[in-house]
């Protein structure tokens, strides 16, 4: 193959840019997301009426739906290549590691338009204020890029299964374990307002996750992808 | 035979000794005498889990399906150890704390190993094909392990543990803080589980090898 600078960034661009035409053609994996983040969302508001939340809750029951909203979701990317037909002539066409970083950068887009709507409308019906409204944003934004970044590859395990439906939550639930944990822990912190050196700790344990989660999936993806 | 009949009579002596010459713990008194049995356990789960992490990174550099045969042993086996390890603590917490269960954060990060070797056997039931259920599953044990330190680390630092720490052993600089007899039993239990380990280890691949070798014999008969 080829050589050259950014030449993976490329690549990965154009398999993120062939997603998202698909994507945008039948909107199935985002509409999905959407809906079932949508029904937990309304379940939940509905079912704790209007009782005034405690931060302590509000932090876990928001990120209880984000997980479970992206683990409806974030498989589809793999699924759909199996499914139609197409992941040979994507074998032939790209390395793996383009493959997963492109798939990545999907994914996380999906989060991302997910969680745009879905946070604010939850701290609505909610009735949550956010004391540090700009740290509230860091959190969730790096934990829906842990979320990701961690799924992804166990996205593209379950595509290879015979069994796609609720195997990729069994999964990627220990794996993500941590993620969570630090992330309802620092979502805490913000919405009730702490100095900043209490949260730095979260911060970074959810940085270094990603980092970590990412490292080790480009590693170990060629292993997933080939046969 | 020989060194499974020695095996029994170890393990015999040990549970004796942990009831006629283990003294009772100081603040913890009877109850003390688990540690005969729940830590060993704990340990030789450990091992389990590690050589089965080592054997999947070993298939995928190597590919050879005898390595995933291992894999599975051992995190059968791990599985095993790492409940009985549970259920112990969870006995010993009724009766030291008065819950069965309370989410201490060892309790948290023994409850997510069992949940990652769970996940790794239903991932291994949901994949027919033999080489792509060894290599997915490999990925997977290597990624799940990969957690482990977060949570080992982590957890801890955001709830307070109350477990005792295996550190019956380091308390206030003293180093080996445990009565001659007990340390003793103590670390022979912790050998004759690592025996039994190492027993059951070869007497389940043996058997997976020996399945292996009946169905190919099957597959060329048909």
């Amino acid at each position: 193959m080829r050589t050259g600078r950014f030449l993976w960034l490329k690549r990965s661009s154009a398999v993120l840019q062939k997603d998202l035409r698909v994507e945008f053609r039948t909107r199935y994996a985002y509409s999905t997301l959407m809906m079932f983040a949508v029904t937990v969302l309304v379940t939940v508001s509905f079912s704790v009426g209007g009782m005034m939340l405690e931060s302590d809750i509000a932090a876990a029951l928001l990120w209880i739906i984000l997980f479970f909203s992206a683990m409806a979701g974030l498989s589809r990317t793999f699924v759909q290549e199996e499914e139609s037909g197409t992941v040979v002539a994507l074998k032939l066409a790209a390395d793996p590691e383009p493959v997963y970083l492109g798939k990545l950068l999907f994914n996380i887009v999906l989060l991302f338009s997910l969680a745009v709507p879905v946070v604010p409308l939850f701290l609505v019906m909610l009735n949550l204020s956010v004391a540090m409204p700009f740290s509230f944003v860091q959190v969730v934004f790096l934990g829906c890029l842990g979320l990701s970044g961690a799924s992804t590859i166990l996205a593209a395990i379950v595509a290879k299964a015979a069994a796609k439906g609720a195997l990729l939550t069994v999964l990627a639930f220990p794996v993500l374990l941590p993620l969570l944990i630090g992330a309802i822990n620092a979502t805490r912190s913000t919405l009730a307002g702490v100095p900043a050196e209490v949260l730095r700790p979260d911060l970074s344990l959810l940085l270094f996750y990603n980092g970590v989660a990412v490292t080790a999936s480009l590693l170990l993806f060629e292993y997933v992808w080939n046969e | 035979m020989f060194w499974q009949t020695v095996l029994g009579i170890w393990m015999a002596a040990v549970i004796g000794a942990s009831f006629l010459l283990v003294p009772p713990t100081q603040g913890l008194g009877e109850l003390g005498r688990i540690v005969i049995y729940h830590v060993p356990a704990a340990w030789v789960a450990v091992l389990a889990y590690l050589m089965a992490m080592a054997n999947s990174v070993a298939y995928l550099r190597k590919g050879d399906l005898r390595l995933d045969r291992q894999a599975q042993v051992n995190a059968e086996l791990g599985t095993v150890f790492c409940l009985l390890a549970t259920v112990t603590g969870a006995i010993w917490s009724k009766a030291a704390w008065g819950w069965y269960w309370n989410w201490d954060p060892r309790q948290t990060s023994i409850f997510v190993l069992l949940m990652i070797y769970g996940a790794y056997f239903v991932l291994r039931s949901a994949i027919p094909d033999t080489d792509r259920r060894a290599r997915l599953s490999a990925v997977y044990a290597i990624l799940a392990f990969l957690t482990v330190p977060f949570l080992v680390f982590i957890v801890p630092r955001v709830y307070a543990t109350l477990h005792p720490d295996l550190v019956l052993i380091a308390r206030e600089g003293r180093q080996l803080d445990m009565d001659v007899p007990m340390l003793l039993v103590f670390l022979a239990s912790v050998a004759g589980f690592t025996g039994l380990y190492f027993w059951l280890y070869k007497v389940q691949t043996g058997l997976e090898n020996l399945l292996h070798k009946q169905a190919l014999k099957r597959g060329e008969e048909l």
